[in-house]
């Protein structure tokens, strides 16, 4: 075992399946020089010149469309987009033909691609920068829609997205490259698409969430249980296909949920889990399933304001007591 | 307005050299007085001391991000000054000079590098719009407004017209292009002036583009012109000649200003990852600010108490945005509802009224633990 970050398990693992399939190539703004605005594409250049990781023009959509040329005639583009905010110049070449192309050429060619994209507010970064806005691609069929949470999955996944016939979007987070933990030395795991995880076993109350609000509900449920609440989290890992089986044996299990997404709350993917819960579990439903989310403003650039806006630990941390207290175990 | 598509080498408008000594060109000829002249130079070193103190204060934490304008002081003080009050001015994020001479004040700027204000200033007032972020977007914005402008029949000797400020990497952006067709088809009066300053972050012109910028207006259909970015006369005298062919309704025209960003990217940005000193030495000995000083000496049109009185005004200037900056009230956390729509909104209402009671919960809770 090695602990490392979530960079360095999506460098490690770029790097690896680079060298694993000649076809695997890298193309986006500053990734080549500059090593990518995150660095997740440190020393990739030096290893692999210019052939195989391309610095492209400031042109998204240029170099998203470019991409997909490429995949359909057999190559594996792997894409950065700087931050998922600026996939929103590219959205037409991802929804309207990544994700078609396959149906709509009756199945002659598919799209063998990856874009990889980092969300995330709390950088400070303004409105127009700090967005989450995932939910767009998971909207689609056609489209695979991948949200790791720890250095593990992100490798894990990343493997999987890459060796994946169809467009993935492979969503990252400002605010994990820097988090840590194990990765076995020399895995190979390739994960499997569509499939949420337990990562934290409870019996009260279930918590999900996906990519860095998995981790804060992991941090949730780790100070509650100082308290005496055992709390079950639910990292969604997949957000298209969505693995409702899991999250609904989980919730027949404990009787309750909480939903936390660093999201706008109205038409998010939380409303997509909670209908899922509401099909699935009705009986079982103790309480109402609660969602915690952003505020719904455009993210203020001002610390103290972009705070504000933000789900946080305490207020997922109210939301779970509010829920249990309602189900008639008093809490805190 | 000369078109240069044919020429092999660039040819570049300079008006002044390094060296201070001034030169005639045929198609912009510039008659500017001493005191014009002085004051161009009171311009140039005034806003490199804000924008260095607005470095400074992000170093310090007291701004979220700062995007200097350093090197760039000539493109933007030449064109700034070439536009007349009933101008409008879209700029990207580093326009720090065009704002000056628009008349909006440091403190203005820096609230929002501070984050205490989502918009500094009202862009009717000014002449100048709100900063853009998204690349290239505001090209567009310009040419609409451009053709409003068109459409209200505000063309003429007196007429208006509208500048559009972006950098060499925007024009790899589709939106530039579109902007640049759109304005060409319409004949709308937008000048492009693009700052090509050398790098896009880390990226340089040869990653963007196989032919010198000022060359893509041939091909949509209007005029493209090189200056010396460096030479704030040169930027004056195209810019003002820009701007009257636009005012009076013969088009677009594109100004590519040949400069140098001599700094960072942006305050998250370390350049010596990937670019040589060598390269900035050479910029250095092509100052903006020198030049000019060595023309009003050469010349005798300033004196050493001219200088030393731009220098003082300069301190108290940084002084001045030092102290307003840290004084700059911090927001209330219900202020994120209050720009979402410009009408009220019951959704945003109850949104608010929750926050407020979720807020007041802690300070219950803080009152109950000091009982
Ligand atoms: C659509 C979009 N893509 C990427 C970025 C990230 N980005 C910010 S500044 C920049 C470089 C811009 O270079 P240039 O146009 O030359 O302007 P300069 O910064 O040199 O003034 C990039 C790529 C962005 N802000 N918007
Ligand atoms: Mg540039």
């Amino acid at each position: 075992m090695s602990v490392i970050t979530y960079r360095q398990a999506l460098r490690d693992t770029l790097r690896a399946e680079m060298h694993r399939d000649e076809n695997v190539f890298l193309m986006g703004e500053e990734i080549g020089v500059f090593e990518g605005s995150y660095k997740i594409t440190e020393g990739l250049l030096k290893e692999f010149g210019e052939r195989r990781v391309r610095d492209t023009p400031i042109a998204e959509e240029g170099f998203v469309g470019a991409a997909i040329g490429a995949a359909m005639l057999g190559l594996r583009p792997v894409v950065e987009i700087m931050t998922i905010n600026f996939s929103l110049i590219a959205i037409d070449q991802i929804i309207n033909h990544a994700a078609k192309i396959y149906g709509m050429f009756g199945g002659q060619t598919s799209v063998p691609m990856v874009i990889r994209t980092p969300g995330g507010g709390g950088q400070q970064l303004g409105a127009t920068h700090s967005q989450n806005i995932e939910l767009f691609y998971s909207f689609v069929p056609g489209l695979k829609v991948l949200a790791p949470s720890t250095p593990a999955e992100a490798a894990a996944m990343l493997r999987a997205a890459i060796r994946d016939d169809d467009p993935v979007l492979f969503l990252e987070n400002l605010g994990l490259y820097n988090s840590k933990g194990e990765v076995p030395e020399g895995d190979e795991t390739v994960a499997e698409i569509g499939r949420a995880a337990v990562t934290r076993e409870g019996t009260d109350i279930t918590l999900i969430g996906y990519s860095r609000m998995a981790m804060v509900a992991g941090q949730v449920a780790e100070a509650l249980a100082a308290e005496g609440i055992s709390v079950e989290v639910v990292d969604l890992r997949s957000l298209r296909p969505l693995d409702r089986q899991t999250i609904v044996e989980s919730v027949c299990k404990t009787g309750s949920a909480v939903i936390a997404e660093d999201d706008w709350l109205t038409y998010g993917i939380g409303a997509e889990i909670a209908a899922s819960i509401q099909e699935g579990a009705f009986d079982y439903l103790d309480a109402p399933v609660r969602r915690v989310a952003m505020a719904e403003v455009p993210m203020p650039y001002a610390k103290p304001l972009e705070s504000a806006a933000l789900p946080s630990v305490e207020s997922i941390t109210t939301a779970v007591k509010e829920t249990l207290n309602a189900v008639g175990r008093r809490v805190g | 307005m000369s078109n240069n598509t044919a020429q092999k080498q660039p040819e570049l408008v300079q008006l002044l050299t390094p060296e201070g000594e001034l030169r005639r060109h045929p198609d912009y000829p510039i008659d500017i007085s001493a005191e014009e002249m002085r004051g161009l130079y009171r311009d140039l070193v005034l806003v490199r001391r804000v924008d260095t103190e607005a470095v400074a204060l992000q170093r310090q934490g007291e701004l979220g991000l700062w995007a200097s304008l350093l090197g760039q002081e000539a493109a933007q003080i030449g064109s700034g000054r070439a536009l007349r009050p009933g101008d409008m001015a879209f700029p990207s994020y580093r326009e720090h000079g065009v704002a000056w001479c628009r008349g909006i004040r440091p403190r203005q700027l820096l609230s929002m590098f501070r984050g205490v204000s989502n918009g500094g200033w009202d862009p009717h007032e000014y002449g100048f719009h709100l900063y853009s972020i998204v690349i290239a977007s505001q090209t567009l914005h310009a040419t609409g407004y451009a053709m409003g402008v068109q459409r209200d029949g505000a063309l003429g000797a007196d007429g208006t017209a509208v500048i559009c400020y972006f950098g060499d990497g925007a024009t790899s952006q589709g939106d530039t292009s579109e902007a640049f067709n759109f304005a060409a088809v319409n004949n709308a009066p937008v000048v492009f002036f693009c700052q090509n300053n050398q790098w896009a972050i880390s990226e340089p012109p040869e990653r963007q583009a196989r032919v010198p910028l000022y060359r893509r207006a041939a091909g949509f259909g209007f005029p493209g012109v090189r200056i010396d970015g460096n030479d704030v006369l040169a930027s004056l005298a195209v810019t003002r000649a820009a701007l009257q062919h636009a005012r009076e309704g013969q088009g677009p025209m594109l100004i590519e200003a040949f400069t140098y960003r001599m700094g960072a990217h942006t305050t998250n940005d370390d350049p010596s990852r990937y670019r040589v000193s060598a390269e900035l030495e050479e910029w250095r000995s092509k100052d903006p600010i020198e030049r000019v000083r060595t023309h009003l000496t050469n010349e005798g049109i300033a004196d050493d108490a001219f200088f030393a009185e731009v220098d003082a005004e300069a301190e108290s200037i940084g002084e001045r945005v030092r102290r307003e900056c840290r004084e700059l009230p911090d927001p209330d956390p219900l202020d994120i509802f209050h720009e979402v729509y410009a009408e009220p909104n019951g959704h945003i209402d109850r949104q608010r009224a929750d926050f407020a009671d979720y807020l007041a919960s802690f300070e219950d809770a803080d009152a109950e633990g000091v009982r």
